[in-house]
């Protein structure tokens, strides 16, 4: 078994702004199971970062405890990265996010981590709008403890051995949307087209952006009584709205007709240009999108894209105010400015 | 765009750089891979099956294979494969029992072979063990031809050349040494069923300018001159010599006028630094031992004054190209006298066939080369074939003995009953999974990062106080490996099963050199400009699957593939598997 990619790279390779090849943005070499499709979120989220031209050592990764949580080893091999406890990713992402606003913030958690033991920390950093990307590769099942179905699974479908699912399932992006998230997308770890756009929508939006991943087990979750498979998804999959991610100063050239497009310009100045599906809904309207999800849900489908988007809400940095430099940088003086300031503030309580 | 069809061996056969690019086809990474085993007398025979002289052409070989090499796409330098062959020759051990058996009872057909280079060699070799009588015909002493006359022992040492010529000689050729052939006739006369030409391109080709022949002993045709060199008829240069030409051969008289005694050798050539016609690396090892190469210098006139000669006078030109033809043009500056005691004319050299009637059914051309068949090398005159430098003209060892393989085989269908001479067959290739267990080859897939190995050579000063003193040591066995290491096991073939694949990607995302794409179908020119690393300008194939479940395609740009196998590791489904190809030309059987 090889455990080294050769450093060798196709001599043609095209290079970023920042001269980096895509390469320079991955990871040591998967040990995830072979097929994983957690490892092709991962090659998207090297080509998000890549063709965002991120300087690496801006970008902090973050995860729990899984299959998903262990993935991040094989991205962004030169960035920040903290593997917390299971399910505990959040916490430690807003501790992170508090010290350093500063960096762009990969969350990179699984159904159980998010779904189960997290579920708490998951809805709390939400509602408080933490700038992060936050990702949830979904396969429906347990596989690093082999293959018990997880919270995700749906009602109804089947397990390796042929146990059915009994509970009904949690929906993370109708949470997410119902928690006051500003991002949220779906996806398939099939469907590269369609991730890379949306992860670097969800790089740059300034809040709280979560994609929920669909990314088959292909050693538990792949067979045929399952609707997390990849044949399962591939056949299921009904993508809402196209979206083209058109980065800071670039011109647009993706041409549609009148109506058929709508554009969201996000903080940074760059632009999420949708296309609409031909069963599009507007992605500004919350109360639609989880509307949609459950319409298709009933009939069966998955629905896929970009469900909402709004740039114009504040994130948890604006509501409290935070200093824009990182503690790390911030003078002794400035840090703790002494009694005086404190004696002020406890008068202030009396 | 339609399927690639991996039923037909060509798209796999050209994956193989090295192999295809090789004029008779030598299974280099087969051979490599069993040097990286250490099994050199293995390693040896696959040489000596494809090439016959393993050990002269691990010293001396032209070596296309090296610039064809894929590892030149993706680093600087690609694998030192010659060098390599020469390792396999250095330790051999002993190969008496592995050479076929020459039959006792003979099948009655007599053949001759004119002339006893490469070419002629061949043909023995691959006729003696099917039973034939043949009678080889060499003008000099010894066989070998251009191999021992033209090459320098400080490049290719004489027991080298003895140790291979034998292994074909000892099957029972008769030899005809020491006479020059002075007619075709009188040897057809003798009864032989079938007459091979393999006599080489034996003339230099003079240059005539004004003052020749008042200039004397003082110019000489190079290759006569090195010829000379080798059969002791000639032990010391004078101490200014010039080269006139910017070949190999020209590159071995600088040489070896060094160690006859010359103290100022210079090779001056008409042509551009760039253009020159010798090997990159024949003109480095000329300049590591101080030759000086004059580029751009066309020759006016020998310069004899007084009946003194003087030297060569030259008018410095520039090169200009005028619809792919290369012009000279002078630049107008004064004319240059360059001083010196020898001149050897190195521009060239001819087939030609004075001994050869017109009137016993050889067509010959304007040109004064026979006709001979391109598929069979056969002439119009049935029972004479050709092969070698005689066949079409000057190129190398490897295609005097690519030629006398194919020349071979022809002549045994011809001499066979109810086979047609016309009906050429092509290589025969078998195709085997290398897994040895889940995620495990045969082969040593991880790719190496080390460059490439210099071979050590002897110290200067003592290369050039004695001619016979080999420069080159060859690769000991540290660099042997580490240099072995560095192939790439091109002839290991990614080989794509469709109806396997489920699309999860892995394939895609773990290929180091982006090789591998799934893509909606197109035309060519619409998959190639679509690819990760598009691929518009590139000459080579790409392997395209038929279309996948979700009617997209798998499209495989063969271009820089590593062949590490990592697409077929992180196959879940085994729709990629890592298959050794193996090629092998046609010869008599």
């Amino acid at each position: 078994m090889s455990y080294i990619k050769s450093q060798f790279h196709h001599p043609k390779l095209a290079k970023n702004k920042l001269g980096m090849t895509y390469r320079e943005y991955e990871g040591s070499m998967s040990t995830l199971c072979a097929g994983c499709g957690h490892d092709a979120v991962g090659a998207a989220i090297v080509q998000a970062c890549y063709e965002l031209s991120l300087p690496a050592h801006r970008i902090a990764k973050l995860s729990g405890i899984g299959c998903s949580s262990k993935a991040p080893t094989y991205f962004l091999g030169k960035s920040h990265g903290f593997n917390t406890v299971h399910g505990r990713m959040p916490s430690v992402a807003t501790g992170a996010s508090m010290a350093n606003k500063n960096l762009k913030y990969i969350g990179m958690s699984g159904d159980g981590d998010t779904a189960s033991i997290g579920l708490g920390q998951f809805a709390h950093v939400v509602r408080r709008r933490l700038d992060m990307t936050y990702i949830v590769a979904n396969n429906g099942v347990y596989g690093l403890t082999k293959g018990q179905t997880a919270a995700t699974a749906e009602k109804g479908s089947k397990t390796k051995k042929g146990s059915e699912v009994l509970w009904s399932d949690i929906d993370l992006p109708t949470m997410a949307l119902q928690l006051g998230a500003t991002f949220v997308a779906r996806s398939f770890s099939g469907d590269k087209e369609q991730m890379v756009p949306l992860l670097k929508a969800a790089i740059c939006h300034e809040g709280f952006a979560f994609i929920d991943i669909i990314s088959p087990c292909v050693t538990f979750n792949n067979h045929a009584t399952s609707t997390r498979s990849y044949d399962y998804v591939r056949d299921h999959v009904l993508a809402g709205s196209i979206a083209d991610f058109v980065p800071v100063r670039e011109n647009i050239t993706t041409e549609y007709g009148e109506g058929e497009s709508k554009d969201i310009g996000l903080h940074d100045g760059s632009i999420i240009r949708l296309h609409k599906g031909k069963d599009g809904f507007d992605p500004s309207d919350r109360m639609g999108a989880i509307n949609a999800l459950h319409t298709h849900k009933e009939k069966g489908e998955i629905l896929t894209g970009l469900l909402y988007c709004d740039p114009t809400f504040r994130d948890m940095h604006n509501i409290l105010g935070t200093t824009e430099t990182s503690l790390n940088s911030l003078s002794e003086k400035t840090l703790c400015p002494g009694q005086h300031v404190l004696e002020g503030i406890n008068n202030g309580f009396r | 765009m339609e399927p690639t069809n991996i039923s037909d061996p060509t798209h796999f056969h050209k994956v193989v750089d090295c192999q295809y690019a090789c004029p008779a086809h030598t299974p280099v990474p087969e051979y490599i891979r069993l040097i990286l085993a250490r099994r050199y007398t293995d390693s040896y025979m696959v040489n000596w099956e494809a090439n016959v002289f393993p050990g002269i052409l691990g010293r001396v070989c032209d070596r296309p294979c090296e610039p064809a090499c894929r590892r030149q796409r993706i680093e600087e330098e690609p694998v030192a494969i010659c060098r390599l062959k020469r390792v396999a020759a250095d330790n051999k051990g002993d190969i008496t029992d592995r050479l076929p058996k020459i039959p006792t009872k003979k099948n009655g057909k007599k053949l001759a072979l004119l002339g006893g280079g490469p070419a002629s060699l061949t043909v023995a070799r691959d006729l003696m063990p099917l039973g034939y009588e043949i009678t080889l015909f060499e003008r000099d002493s010894r066989a070998g031809g251009m191999m021992r006359t033209q090459i320098p022992t400080f490049r290719l040492p004489e027991e080298t050349i003895n140790s291979e010529v034998n292994i074909v000689l000892d099957m029972g050729v008769e030899t005809r040494f020491g006479k020059e052939l002075t007619s075709m006739k009188e040897v057809l006369d003798e009864g032989f069923d079938v007459v091979f030409v393999g006599t080489g391109a034996p003339s230099g080709r003079p240059l005539n300018m004004p003052g020749l022949e008042d200039a004397g002993d003082h110019v000489q045709i190079g290759i006569e001159w090195l010829a000379g060199v080798t059969f002791e008829h000639i032990e010391k240069a004078p101490k200014r010599v010039i080269v006139l030409g910017g070949g190999n051969t020209a590159m071995d008289c600088t040489r070896t006028a060094l160690r006859l005694g010359a103290k100022d050798v210079k090779a001056i050539v008409r042509s551009s630094y760039d253009e020159m016609k010798s090997s990159p690396w024949e003109r480095e090892d000329a300049m590591a031992e101080k030759i000086t190469i004059i580029p751009n210098h066309s020759p006016l006139r020998y310069v004899v004054e007084d009946g003194k000669f003087i030297g060569v006078e030259f008018d410095r030109v520039e090169t200009s190209w005028d619809k792919g033809k290369r012009k000279l043009i002078s630049t107008g500056e004064d004319p240059v006298l360059v001083e010196c005691d020898l001149v050897l004319v190195a521009i060239g050299q001819d087939a030609t066939f004075p001994w050869i009637e017109r009137n016993i059914g050889i067509e010959f051309d304007d040109w004064g080369m026979a006709v001979v068949n391109k598929e069979t090398f056969q002439t119009s005159n049935e029972k004479v074939f050709f092969g070698g430098d005689a066949a079409f003209g000057p190129e190398n060892i490897i295609t005097a003995v690519a030629q006398g393989h194919i020349a071979g085989a022809a002549i045994h269908r011809f001499l066979q009953d109810g086979k047609d001479v016309n009906d050429v067959p092509g290589g025969h290739y078998s195709i085997a999974s290398q897994k040895m267990g889940i995620h495990e080859w045969s082969y040593q897939s991880v790719i190496s990062d080390d460059l490439r190995n210099n071979v050590p050579i002897i110290d200067l000063d003592e290369a050039l106080k004695n001619l016979f003193a080999e420069v080159e040591l060859g690769f000991d066995e540290k660099l042997a490996l580490s240099e072995a290491a560095r192939c790439l096991n091109c002839d290991v073939q990614t080989v794509f099963f469709e109806e396997k694949c489920i699309e999860c990607v892995a394939c895609e995302d773990i290929c180091p050199m982006d090789c591998i794409n799934f893509i909606e179908n197109g035309t060519e020119t619409n998959l190639r400009a679509h690819l990760k690393v598009p691929a518009l300008e590139s000459d080579r194939d790409i392997y395209v699957s038929d279309a996948l479940k979700s009617k997209k395609i798998m499209v495989k740009d063969e271009d820089v593939c590593l062949h590490c196998g990592l697409c077929a590791e992180r196959c879940p489904t085994g729709a990629w598997d890592m298959q050794k190809f193996l090629f092998n030309a046609h010869q008599a059987t």
